[in-house]
């Protein structure tokens, strides 16, 4: 029973020096001074305003990236006991007492620092020497684009941090494959693995090219499985069916969770509001919540409704009239039916507010008990504030003539009679006889005489529309698009019989208590959309750059300037680094080709596992530095120098493993080594020196002479600011 | 056997002799042979077009082979391909494996549906016969009716347009390379076709003007798309039933039909993708016999009919690259042949260069040479173009003109973009609108020659009357201050402190001013680019920048589309930043100066690789221009192969003729189901294999055909279709067309073998030796049907909509997107 007493406790540390080196000095080069420049360093202007938002709970869209990444640094906030109060307006201003700016910034300088002893680690798993790792991490750490990056409020730290951990989860997953599958090693880095994948993910779905690089040598490793004939059949079945769950479904599981937090953290109505659908701005607190609260949740004849376009685009709007009626012709000389103008008015206003009409009764006010309004149903559109129908015909309408214009009938008493009967078309129906909701049901109008649709056409009126939206009636069988689709947004059931009365009444609040919920997918997948498909409006920037640029280091980012001295900070990298890591890359890809000929003609002298640490290796750095990078040639954003980083990180990588394999099989004398040997430590030196030359530049701690400056301008396409005096 | 016993040895020398012996003998030839195509043993048609050759060395082994040609689940092709395949040390298993049973062959004679053992000659001729039916019926189809509607349908518009142009030799601008176009006029040309017709809109009619040339050339090679794809799948699966199937499907699928009976691009686009091809698969079939006369035909062939795909739309690129991996992989397989010298490898090399990079290369640029010759008047493409392309057409303003060379104050001048396809600065007497910028006058780029495109270049000073012949000749120089006053309105380019209209970050650039006096606002500072202080500016060839003197901003244009209110002109602005790119770089193209000396601009004259850079960069930023709007409604790709929607060519009322393009459902859910069906097949079979699992003979070879005859569809398929995805442009549902030509020769193959499959699973029951031919039959007679009933969408239809119950087409409106 008590035998383990009968052994002294022993416990065994195995401390590897090196790393804790590493990771001491990463954190000293990352954190030290951290709090300076206390001021906004460029886009910190543009993380701080969401940082602000989860401290206050207020709702945002922001389509750069997911959730995961904002509520990291939010965290970072949270936990310095940020209130959220300050005005992210400009880039260089003063960070006032309340925010604080060491605990922002940790988050950040910790993956940063965490990054420099990974290296090292990621190339020891590559199967290399502990002298090949240690030069890898110490190019991270010396690396000025990686120190600046992750010393202020930005997420590239945290994306790089995470690509970095799930390479490293892999290898050591792999690793752990041959002698001990299933054990909990090989289970903690496999799920470790595809953890890390989601987040790299949900920081920047940048991180989606390295979750596809690690699937995609998963794949192949699990095909080479597959092959193995020394496994039963049933143990291939489990090894696919862990990678599957591990690799595809955790991710997705973890992704939506980021998502759900977001959700849940955010539940106040605030400026992005208008952006989301109806339905989704019922579920905010405050906001459309607030004033849909209590509205009735089935239309009803009668009912007094407000009716939102649900496309939204180019402006989320409201069917809206008003007396003025259209010109009688227009500028091109074409005529119009001079009736009164309908049009979509991205405001709220008096008169967006319609009365839904059964036609074969006079009465406006709702029944008691109400009738619904169903599927199916020819309804007429009535307009509160003029009391006219909502009509088309086959006229022009003024920008779209393809199309039949919307009007509100005017009885001129010409050949022109009245068509405004309209049929409802519930889109999201579940059955034909369902009811039209509030907020809910999304609808379409088909005109009964000519079966054309209402339709948001998108294009601004001139000034006798008052620029508001043109509203077309859209033929049927030109297909379905949401912008024929309506949603009733504001909705109460009509009390008064009199038309002052009515005025009077449509300016009331509405009434009556109804909660409405959202599920979560719903939320989620509307949300998700909306991130993808918001068009930011390109814009040009100062320090923008195209990815040619990149590799060379032609391009920099100011980020900072002191508002007295010239103390600065800039994105610049260490020019020696990039240069040979580029250098590098093709000298792989080279002899990558070389040795692959050579083995195909079977004349190659390499070693068989030389041959599979190096292909391993090549997969993993050039193969991250590659779907880095390659894609943004196919972007059509606006990009940055700050993009690269992580293709830089991968190259970095690769930089000192592609000097051991020279060093080791084409150097093939002794002296040739120590040769080769001695050049490496020059060059390392100098990348040393270049690095502490761009230190001021880095941390921006020190003022420098216009002559300083001059002499730090290696490069000519290089913007170094220097104040005129 | 003769045949057999060659594998045999070829069999034991790989496991035996670490090297193969040198020389051709026996083995050498099957061992060749294998390292191609698996089921590829002998292409009847490849000996049919060598002349049905007798090779001295082996005419028993001719023989044999053929035999056994068309029996695609054959031993020979499972054997094949086990060899072939070259992976991890499992060969010598393999190749134990097929010595025992190369020596079974009643294997043969377990595989369901087997042509009657006739005679070679008799097989021969049926094989010819079916191939000429096949065609008849395509061609029957295809030219039954060609005639009606004899009015302009959809893209006929343009394309028949286009043909004109040729025919009258104007000048014109499409984004789209040059061959389809120049191929229709001259097929209108030899017809008789005058090229008087102005094909102004859909619906114009005809009337005496000679169309069909036109149509019956675009049908002749829509119609040769039939035959095509009954060879290529012959070829992969060696299966008669698969390849009559697929060529079936593409004869009564209304999309490919309907497509090919119009003057439009997509029958030649088709017909080219289709030749290159089947001359790969052609001379992928040939590879046992390299550098013979068949395989510098079908090699060249190929490379020609690259050339023509690129030739008619940029598309072409997906079936080249295609062809470019097919040529890696052979390539790759040939170097690791270690009985090839490195020599014979190089040749190997060479022979594909020439006949897939260079010829190709030649021809295109042959087709474009021959497009600029015969296109040399003036007509409406001409403001795309730089200045000094234009010089080159007659009619042009700018050809065989005389100008002042310098710059002086008081001349007359247009001002162009450096950047192509963005034109002329341009203004006119509208105001920006309320909220926009200040209201002032609209300052825009303008792509067409214009009275609007005049500026006079003023000192900023003094408002002298340049004409006044007292006043000495001043000229301008680099860096000089200048205003610019607008011809016919008196208002100076000007600029200030708001944003403009779309580029928020830039400023407005607005005419001001009444009659030439302005404010400060209007001065620019002129400079050449690359150029000293002091120097005079040159027409035409001096780069310029205009640069704002008091906000320090360059002019531009943006390059964005402005909406209604600026009539779709361009935008143009004054942007604060000064990087140097061709937005901000302008060239002055005309001059007017009575006061200076003309010169001719003859010298200007591009060179032809100029002009071909020009025209290329041109139509790249044309395709990149062709984007939706939003509240558009648009084709997007995943609507495609579900055949959600069509497209009209013809008629929209119950009282037209009605033509609507859209795939017959029947054929087009078909290819869905099999694709669907061929990943779960393909890559069952795949891990089947790569288990190691020892399959029986026939299944391999079965396996053999499905993974590499389908896999070559199924990429063609891929490589046509998932492009479209990364497309900003505008899509249209035709495009999915020549990915659905591949799916459909992919859905011939998968029925062949999935029924093969079946009956050799059931092969214990009675019903085995029919289900293969009964399941084909149902499938041909299905189609047949459903083009029955689908025929009046390409064959045209008058009478009440779909919609409407009493049509007799109402039910066949199976989805509700459908609006015929």
């Amino acid at each position: 029973m008590l035998g383990f007493l009968r052994r002294p406790l022993v416990v065994t540390a195995d401390i590897n020096l090196n790393l804790v080196a590493l990771t001491g000095l990463g954190l000293l080069s990352r954190l030290w001074q951290l709090t300076y420049p206390r001021a906004v360093v460029f886009d910190e202007v543009y993380y701080g305003q969401y940082i602000s938002f989860y401290m206050k709970r207020i709702f945002f869209l922001d389509d750069s990236g997911p959730p995961f990444g904002h509520m990291l640094l939010a965290l970072g906030g949270y936990l310095g006991g940020f209130d959220g109060n300050f005005l992210w307006n400009r880039i260089g201003a003063e960070y006032s007492s309340n925010v604080p700016v060491w605990s922002l910034r940790l988050l950040p300088a910790l993956a940063g620092a965490l990054s420099v002893p990974m290296a090292y680690q990621i190339v020891l798993e590559l199967h290399f020497s502990h002298c090949t790792a240690m030069g890898a991490a110490l190019l991270m750490l010396i690396e000025n684009a990686l120190i600046t990056q992750s010393r202020l409020v930005l997420l590239e730290s945290l994306l790089i941090f995470f690509n970095l951990l799930a390479v490293l989860s892999y290898l050591k997953f792999f690793n752990s494959q041959t002698h001990s599958p299933f054990s909990l090693r090989w289970w903690l880095w496999l799920v470790m693995t595809g953890v890390s994948c989601s987040c790299a993910v949900g920081i920047k779905y940048m991180g989606i090219f390295t979750y596809f690089l690690v699937l995609g040598v998963a794949a192949v490793h699990a095909w080479h499985l597959i092959g193995d004939q020394t496994l039963s059949n049933v143990c291939v079945f489990c090894h696919l069916l862990a990678r599957a769950v591990a690799l595809l479904v955790v991710p997705v599981v973890l992704y939506l969770l980021f998502f759900y937090v977001h959700l849940m953290l955010l539940y106040r109505s605030g400026p992005h509001d208008q952006v989301m659908s109806s339905a989704f701005q019922a579920s905010l607190e405050g906001g459309l919540a607030r004033i849909t609260q209590g509205q009735p949740l089935e239309v009803a004849f009668g009912s007094q409704v407000t009716l939102r376009n649900v496309f939204g685009k180019p402006l989320p709007c409201w069917l809206h009239s008003h007396q003025n009626t259209y010109p009688m012709i227009y500028e091109n000389g074409r005529g119009s039916s001079h009736q009164q103008q309908v049009t979509c008015y991205p405001f709220k206003d008096i008169n967006n507010w319609w009365i839904v009409k059964d036609p074969r009764r006079h009465q406006l006010e709702v029944n008691n008990p109400p009738r619904p309004v169903r599927h199916g149903d020819i309804v007429q559109l009535v307009h509160g504030m003029t009391t006219r129908l909502l009509n088309t015909h086959d006229v022009a309408a003024p920008l779209s003539p393809h199309s039949q214009e919307v009007s509100c009938y005017i009885d001129y008493n010409i050949s022109m009679p009245a068509q405004n009967l309209w049929k409802l078309d519930i889109v999201n129906r579940e059955s034909d006889r369902d009811t039209w909701k509030t907020i809910l049901s999304e609808v379409r109008f088909v005109h009964v005489n000519t079966s054309v649709v209402l339709k948001l056409s998108g294009a601004h009126l001139p000034d006798w529309g008052f620029r508001q939206l043109e509203i077309v009636g859209e033929k049927q069988s030109r297909g379905h698009h949401e912008s024929m689709v309506w949603n009733v947004e504001e909705h109460r059931y009509g009390k008064s019989q009199e038309q002052e009365e009515r005025e009077l009444e449509l300016h009331l609040p509405t009434q009556v208590d109804i909660s409405r919920n959202l599920s979560f997918m719903a939320r989620f997948s509307e949300l998700q959309w909306k991130m993808l498909t918001l068009k930011s409006e390109d814009s040009e920037h100062k320090y923008s750059s195209t990815p040619l640029e990149w590799v060379t280091l032609d391009t920099n980012i100011a980020y900072w300037l002191h508002p007295k001295t010239s103390a600065q900070i800039h994105l610049l990298g260490n020019i020696v680094i990039w240069a040979s890591a580029s250098l590098a890359t093709v000298t792989y890809s080279l002899l990558f080709l070389w040795y692959l000929l050579c083995r195909r003609r079977r004349v190659c002298h390499l070693p068989e596992d030389a041959w599979s640490r190096w292909v391993m290796a090549g997969a993993l750095c050039t193969g991250g530095w590659a779907s880095n990078y390659l894609p943004f040639f196919l972007m059509e954003r606006t990009l940055f120098l700050y993009h690269y980083l992580p293709a830089l990180t991968f190259q970095i990588l690769l930089l000192p493993v592609v000097l051991q394999h020279v060093s080791d099989h084409l150097c093939r004398s002794r002296l040739q080594r120590t040769v080769f040997s001695t050049l490496v430590v020059a060059w390392y030196s100098s990348a040393c020196h270049v690095s502490t030359m761009l230190l001021p530049l880095t941390y921006g701690d020190r003022s420098l002479s216009p002559g300083e400056l001059r002499a730090l301008r290696l490069k000519d396409s290089w913007d170094i600011l220097i104040r005129k005096h | 056997m003769l045949y057999a016993s060659g594998r045999f040895i070829a069999a034991r020398a790989a496991t035996t002799f670490p090297t193969p012996p040198k020389g051709r003998g026996p083995a050498l030839r099957g061992k060749r042979r294998e390292l191609h195509i698996p089921g590829h043993l002998e292409s009847p048609s490849c000996d049919a077009l060598a002349g049905q050759r007798t090779r001295p060395s082996a005419p028993l082994a001719g023989r044999v082979i053929l035999k056994r040609g068309r029996m695609p689940p054959a031993i020979g092709g499972g054997l094949a391909g086990s060899e072939l395949r070259p992976r991890k040390g499992r060969c010598g298993s393999q190749a134990a494996r097929a010595r025992g049973r190369d020596v079974v062959p009643e294997a043969a004679t377990r595989s369901p549906k087997r042509p009657a053992r006739s005679s070679p000659q008799l097989e021969a001729a049926s094989r010819w016969a079916t191939l000429a039916v096949v065609t008849f019926l395509a061609f029957a189809t295809r030219f039954h009716q060609l005639d009606q509607p004899p009015h302009i349908c959809w893209d006929e518009t343009h394309f028949g347009k286009m043909g004109s142009y040729y025919i009258n030799r104007t000048f014109f601008f499409d984004v789209h390379p040059p061959l389809g176009k120049m191929l229709i006029g001259l097929a209108g040309y030899l017809s008789g076709y005058d090229g008087t017709f102005l094909f102004q809109k859909p619906g114009d009619k005809y009337e005496h003007h000679s169309y069909m040339g036109m149509r019956g050339f675009c049908a002749f090679l829509g119609s040769w798309l039939i035959p095509f794809a009954y060879l290529i799948v012959l070829d992969l699966s060696k299966s008669f039933p698969a390849a009559l199937l697929s060529a079936a499907l593409l004869t009564f699928d209304t999309g490919c039909l309907t497509l090919s009976q119009y003057i439009l691009l997509d029958p030649i686009l088709m017909f080219f993708i289709m030749a290159a091809m089947l001359s790969m698969v052609k001379y992928n079939s040939c590879a046992d016999r390299p550098f013979s006369a068949p395989w510098w035909f079908w090699l060249s062939l190929t490379g020609i009919s690259l050339a023509g795909a690129l030739g008619v739309k940029f598309v072409g690129l997906f079936i080249i690259l295609q062809v470019g991996l097919n040529t890696i992989s052979d390539l790759w397989h040939l170097f690791g042949d270690l009985s090839l010298s490195l020599v014979t490898v190089g040749k190997h090399l060479t022979a594909r260069i020439l006949c897939l990079i260079v010829l190709p290369l030649l021809l295109y640029v042959t087709i474009f040479a021959v497009h600029i010759m015969v296109l040399n008047k003036s007509g409406p493409g001409d403001g795309f173009f730089s200045s000094a392309f234009q010089a080159r057409l007659s009619g042009n303003s700018l050809h065989n003109a005389s100008i002042p060379e310098h710059l002086a104050y008081g001349s007359v001048i247009t001002v162009k973009n450096l950047r192509m396809a963005i034109g002329y600065l341009h203004s006119h007497r509208h105001l920006y609108p309320e909220g926009i910028g200040a209201r002032q006058q609209q300052v825009t780029t303008y792509l067409h020659k214009d009275y609007n495109n005049l500026w006079i270049i003023k000192k900023h000073n003094t408002n002298s009357d340049p004409i006044d012949p007292s006043v000495p000749v001043e000229f301008v120089r680099h860096g000089d201050i200048i205003r610019l006053e607008h011809k016919e309105t008196s208002r100076n380019l000007h600029s200030h402190y708001h944003e403009a209209p779309l580029t928020r970050k830039h400023y407005q650039v607005t005419g001001y001013g009444i009659n030439g006096t302005g404010d400060s606002n209007d001065f620019w500072r002129i400079e050449v680019v690359n150029r000293k202080l002091g120097n005079r500016i040159k027409v035409l060839r001096s780069r310029i920048r205009l640069i704002h003197l008091v906000t320090g901003c360059v002019l531009g244009s943006s390059g964005k589309i402005l909406p209604k209110w600026g009539w779709e002109q361009l935008e143009v602005t004054c942007t604060p930043y000064l990087k140097e790119t061709a937005n901000s770089i302008w060239n002055v193209e005309d001059h007017i100066n009575p006061k200076l000396p003309n010169i001719s601009l003859d010298v200007l004259q591009p060179s032809f690789p100029e002009i071909l850079l020009e025209s290329h960069m041109v139509m790249i930023r044309g395709n990149n221009g062709l984007k939706p709007k939003d509240n558009e409604f648009t084709s997007k790709p995943w609507h495609w192969p579900i055949n959600y929607q069509g497209l009209r060519f013809s008629g929209a009322n119950d009282t037209d003729f009605r033509v609507y393009l859209l795939g017959n459902p029947v054929v087009w859910w078909l290819n869905l189901v099999s694709i669907a069906l061929y990943l779960l097949l393909g890559s069952t079979l795949a891990i089947v294999m790569q288990r190691g699992v020892q399959l029986p003979a026939e299944l391999e070879g079965l396996t053999q055909v499905l993974l590499r005859g389908g896999g070559q569809l199924l990429l063609g398929w891929m490589l046509h279709y998932f492009p479209f995805f990364l497309m900003g442009r505008i899509l249209y549902f035709h495009h999915y067309f020549p990915a659905m030509l591949f799916s459909s020769m992919l859905t011939g193959i998968l029925w062949d073998t999935l029924l093969r499959l079946c009956a050799w699973g059931l092969a214990s029951s009675p019903l085995a030796s029919s289900i293969h031919s009964v399941g084909i039959l149902s499938l041909l007679l299905g189609t047949a049907y459903s083009f029955y009933l689908f025929h009046p969408l390409a064959y045209g239809m008058v009478g009440p909509l779909a919609q409407e119950p009493e049509s007799p087409m109402s039910g066949l409106r199976w989805l509700e997107s459908w609006d015929f």
